[in-house]
Formats: C-alpha cells, sequence, structure tokens
C-alpha cells in the first residue's frame, strides 16, 4: 500500500483520534490523543492489510520548548507488506504516562525502558519498569532539555568508593 | 538441548561483565537450577556516553565522528546510516561514483564485521584456529581502511554529500587481491567448522527463535533471518544504488545458533561479490555533490579563492540547516536495521537524534531464547547475536 492508500484507511476508522497527519520526504506521519493508543496499535498490526507487525523503533522526543510536551513516537514496519509509518503520542510532560504497548510488539519492552530512562515517562502496565542505560542513583533525566549536556553528576564513583580509603 | 529441573536448590550467578564470552562489559543475572538456566536477565548500563544528547550540541558535521563509536567494528555502516538520514532531511542526491565508493566499503566492513564476529564467536565455543585465520584476513581489511582514510577503525570517511575523499591510489588493486583470494578463505574456514560433529553438537538446536517471536522482539539482520523470514533492507528499500547489484540473501530454516552461523557465511560471499561488481562498474567523475550551504568546497578553492574560503569558514563554524522536518532512515547494517530519526528544527543542530541500533534490539531475546537451556548454551547463543556493547549502551 502506498502512503495514500494507508492514510485513508486510518483517517476514516480513527477520525476522532487523529489529531494530525502529514507526508513528509515521502515519509507518513500521524498524531493520535494517547486514549486511542492501544486501540490503534492493536489494529495496525492485526489489519490484513496494513500488517504492521515489526516495531522498528520507539522513542521519546522532549517537546516541552515549544508545545509544552512530551511525544513517544513509534515507527512501524510491515516485512511483509513493505511499508512504514510513524505515529506519534503528545502526552503531558507533567505527568508523563502512556499505556504500555508490550502487550502488541514484545520489543518496546526495552525501548519503553529506554525511554523511561532517558525522559522519565511511565509506562502504565509496563512488565518491568526499570532503567536500563543509566546506573541506578542516576540523578535526572538526561535526554530532557533542561538537562545540561555539560552537567556531571553529583555522586561519582570516586566519591562513592575510593575517597578516604587512600 | 532441554533439561527437566531436579533440584529445588535455585543459585544466582554474574556471568560478565569480565566473562570473555559477554564480548564487552555485558553482565548477565542468571538464576540457576543445577545448569540450567530458570531466568536470564541483562544488565547492560557500564558505559552510557549519552550520545544522542551529544547530538543535540554539535553540528551536522560534527556529529559524523561519533557515530564510529557506536558500533565500532563496522565504521562505514554507522557513517552511511547517519549521512543517508541527514541527505533525505535536506532532500539532495549524490553523485554515482560516490554511491558506488560507498556501498564497496560498506561491504567490505561488512565482510570485516562478520570476521571479527566468526572469530570471537569460534572462540567462545572453543575453536582457536579460526580465531587466528579471521584475525589474519581482518587485517587486510584494516590496512585497507587504513590506506584510504588514515585510520584503521574509527575512519569517519562518509561526508554528508558524499565522501571525505576520493580512494587512494592503489585501493582497488589491493582490494581486487583480497576479493579474488577471501573466497577460498572462508571455504577454509567452512571446513574447519560446518560440518564438525562437535560444531555441531554446540550450534544445532541451540538458542531457537521462531520467526514469528523473532519479529515480535524485533530481531533483524542475520539474527532475524537465521529463523526464516526473508527481509533484507538492502533488497526491500533498496539505498545507495543496491538495486544496481545481483546478490542473493541468505535464509535459514530453525532459527538456532547454527542457522545464523551459516546465514552469516553466506552472506561474507555476497558480500565478497558485491565488492567485486562495485570494482567492475565503477564509474569516474564527482565524490561529492557540489551544493553550496550543504558540502564544502574543493580544497585546493578553499586556498586560493576568496568565496571559497568564507564558505568554508561559515560552514564549518556554522554547520548546514536543513529544513524543519523528520525523517527515518534504516539501512542493513552487519547487525540489522540501524535507523537514525533526525527531527530538525530548521537550526544548525538537529532538535532530537535517535539511534536505533540493532545489537540493542536483538539482545532483548536472549532470555527468551537461552531460559530453560543450559549454561554452555548462552556463551553459544551470545556469540550468536553478534552483539556489540557500543551500540547497545549508547
Amino acid at each position: 500500500m502506498d502512503n495514500e492508500a494507508i492514510a485513508a484507511v486510518i483517517k476514516t476508522r480513527f477520525s476522532e483520534a487523529v489529531t494530525d497527519s502529514g507526508i513528509f520526504r515521502n515519509e507518513l506521519t500521524f498524531s493520535i490523543k494517547k486514549e486511542y493508543l492501544i486501540e490503534i496499535a492493536g489494529f495496525l498490526k492485526n489489519d490484513k492489510d496494513l500488517c504492521f507487525h515489526f516495531l522498528s523503533d520507539l522513542c521519546g522526543v522532549d517537546r516541552v520548548e515549544t508545545d509544552g510536551v512530551f511525544e513517544v513516537v513509534y515507527h512501524l514496519y510491515s516485512i511483509e507488506k513493505n511499508h512504514r509509518v510513524r505515529i506519534k503520542v503528545p502526552i503531558s510532560s507533567a505527568e508523563p504516562r502512556i499505556p504500555t504497548v508490550t502487550t502488541i510488539w514484545k520489543t518496546a519492552d526495552w525501548h519503553e525502558r529506554e525511554a523511561y530512562d532517558m525522559f522519565g515517562i511511565i509506562f502504565e502496565g509496563h512488565p518491568d519498569l526499570r532503567k536500563i542505560l543509566t546506573p541506578d542513583d542516576f540523578e535526572g533525566y538526561p535526554l530532557r532539555k533542561d538537562y545540561p549536556a555539560d552537567r556531571r553528576q553529583p555522586s561519582t564513583l570516586y566519591d562513592r568508593y575510593r575517597k578516604g580509603k587512600e | 538441548m532441554e533439561a527437566p529441573v531436579k533440584t529445588t536448590h535455585i543459585m544466582t550467578i554474574n556471568m560478565g561483565p569480565q566473562h570473555p564470552s559477554t564480548h564487552g562489559v555485558l553482565r548477565l543475572l542468571l538464576e540457576l537450577d543445577g545448569e540450567v538456566i530458570i531466568k536470564a536477565m541483562p544488565h547492560i548500563g557500564f558505559l552510557h556516553r549519552g550520545v544522542e544528547k551529544l547530538a543535540e550540541t554539535k553540528t551536522y558535521h560534527q556529529f559524523i565522528p561519533l557515530t564510529d563509536r557506536l558500533d565500532y567494528v563496522a565504521p562505514f555502516s554507522n557513517n552511511l546510516a547517519y549521512a543517508l538520514a541527514v541527505e533525505k532531511l535536506l532532500g539532495i542526491e549524490i553523485p554515482e561514483r560516490a554511491q558506488h565508493i560507498r556501498v564497496l566499503l560498506c561491504e567490505l566492513t561488512r565482510i570485516s564485521s562478520h570476521l571479527l564476529w566468526l572469530a570471537t564467536h569460534a572462540l567462545d565455543i572453543g575453536a582457536m584456529t579460526v580465531f587466528f585465520y579471521c584475525f589474519r584476513e581482518r587485517e587486510t581489511l584494516y590496512d585497507l581502511f587504513e590506506l584510504i582514510s588514515g585510520a584503521r577503525m574509527h575512519t569517519s570517511f562518509i561526508r554528508i554529500g558524499g565522501i571525505a575523499k576520493d580512494l587512494a591510489s592503489g585501493f582497488l588493486e589491493r582490494t581486487s587481491k583480497f576479493v579474488a583470494e577471501f573466497p577460498s578463505r572462508l571455504n577454509e574456514y567452512e571446513t574447519l567448522l560446518t560440518d564438525n560433529p562437535i560444531w555441531k553438537k554446540r550450534t544445532v538446536g541451540v538458542g531457537v527463535i521462531t520467526a514469528e517471536d523473532a519479529i515480535n522482539y524485533g530481531l533483524s539482520g542475520p539474527s532475524l533471518r537465521g529463523s526464516g523470514v526473508n527481509w533484507d533492507i538492502r533488497k526491500s528499500e533498496p539505498y545507495s544504488g543496491y538495486d544496481k547489484y545481483h546478490f542473493t540473501i541468505p535464509v535459514g530454516k530453525n532459527g538456532d545458533v547454527y542457522d545464523r552461523y551459516c546465514v552469516r557465511i553466506e552472506e561474507m560471499r555476497q558480500s565478497n561479490s558485491i565488492v567485486r561488481q562495485a570494482i567492475d562498474i565503477l564509474p569516474k567523475g564527482d565524490i561529492t555533490a557540489h551544493i553550496p550551504r550543504v558540502t564544502l568546497p574543493p580544497k585546493e578553492d578553499v586556498e586560493t579563492k576568496m568565496e571559497a574560503m568564507i564558505h568554508h569558514f561559515k560552514l564549518i563554524i556554522e554547520g548546514i540547516r536543513p529544513p524543519e522536518g523528520e525523517v527515518y532512515v534504516s539501512i542493513e547494517a552487519p547487525k540489522g536495521e540501524l535507523g537514525f530519526y533526525i527531527i530538525s528544527d530548521g537550526s544548525g543542530c538537529p532538535y532530537r537524534l535517535r539511534i536505533r541500533p540493532p545489537s540493542f534490539v536483538n539482545l532483548e531475546a536472549l532470555p527468551k531464547m537461552v531460559e530453560g537451556k543450559l549454561l554452555p548454551d548462552v556463551v553459544a547463543t551470545i556469540g550468536s547475536l553478534d552483539i556489540v556493547l557500543g551500540e547497545i549502551d549508547r
């Protein structure tokens, strides 16, 4: 299916959920409301014409400076039909909560843990929401825009293990 | 091998990060019942460098050397995926010759990456000779990389809009020589391993994952194709002119360690053939697109012409400014789907740059593959996934 056909299917079926859509550089993007995420994700995976069985990527985006929200972005691919779509879900940055899609794509597990670690987004219903890339006592969320790139963590390994022992 | 649970005595042990088969800083927390794995929990947070955050503080050109350091055994593939994403964002085309050179280098990288995999994977399982043989060939490839880029590992050779410089003299002759010899070397490895009963005992039926599960867990590259899914981005969404080359995609059947091994061995043969084709059809011409505000002017102009110097200066200091928008570009890296998702807000630095690393996603399926199996199978399975920790823990 080409981009227009996919767009038509999603728009007619979920007209109330889609807040924005567009094609840039031949890539199809949808912004949808959080409440419809699970329903839409399930439909995209199980519909026999769309067949989005492969979750290529899931990540967070910090849009607080411009829109005051976080976005969770899903890149879907269909190995069978060879087409792609991008789904974006804006969520409030004050209370970043979104349902997990691990029930639909198993691979979302680590991606969601990463987004939790990097942005502090809480994925409701995730089986094991722990940090994955940073140490347990890491303070702050490194990929948020308000986290300075040159910041040092207050407790370094040196402070914890070596100081006073030399 | 499936073994029944016999005792009630569960022991938790750490495997890695110093264990040689964990290929870097991976730590596995294993719950064992005798030798049977009840639960496997990978811990990967040991070297996170915050590359994605760094990207937001750098111009588009400045980020290229950082891509080398993701999957450091396949630097050209990382360079290429990033450059393709920025080029798509800008909407520019690059010259034929540059495209062919990119393909040539990426396939050499695939061979060198697979050689390192074969060497260490065989060593994990106990075949030492293969390790030395593979490193011998890999050395030849690294000499070639050094010849064209001046660096053996962190080459940073591909640029937005083309490549850094034209091929060094003698490169094509030496590559041709390598390409002519390499199939016989591959046969040597296969004589040692493919029909070897010990090798087969350690790999056949080990670390099995079905096609359906593999897709569900997001596996890609040879790890996915070992399960019988015929998906290769070079064929499904050809980039850099891959549609001009003749090659086949090897596919396994059972999704076990042995099939993934066979798939990668055959991939090296196909890559070798692609390199040969690239040398045969390499056209003459430019190696970079000449696009003002994107690509640097030729070096000799910078030294002699004022306009070129100003142009050069502005590009280095301010960087390029792609239009507002977002793109996701993925390529078939040696380990699988390597994707770059870039959001541009029209300024000189990416607003958000996200890397979709194949090793990270492939490793996620490890517990699924080893739970209920024996401890030595973990070693074989990790090797068969071909992980690089630099890419997992960005």
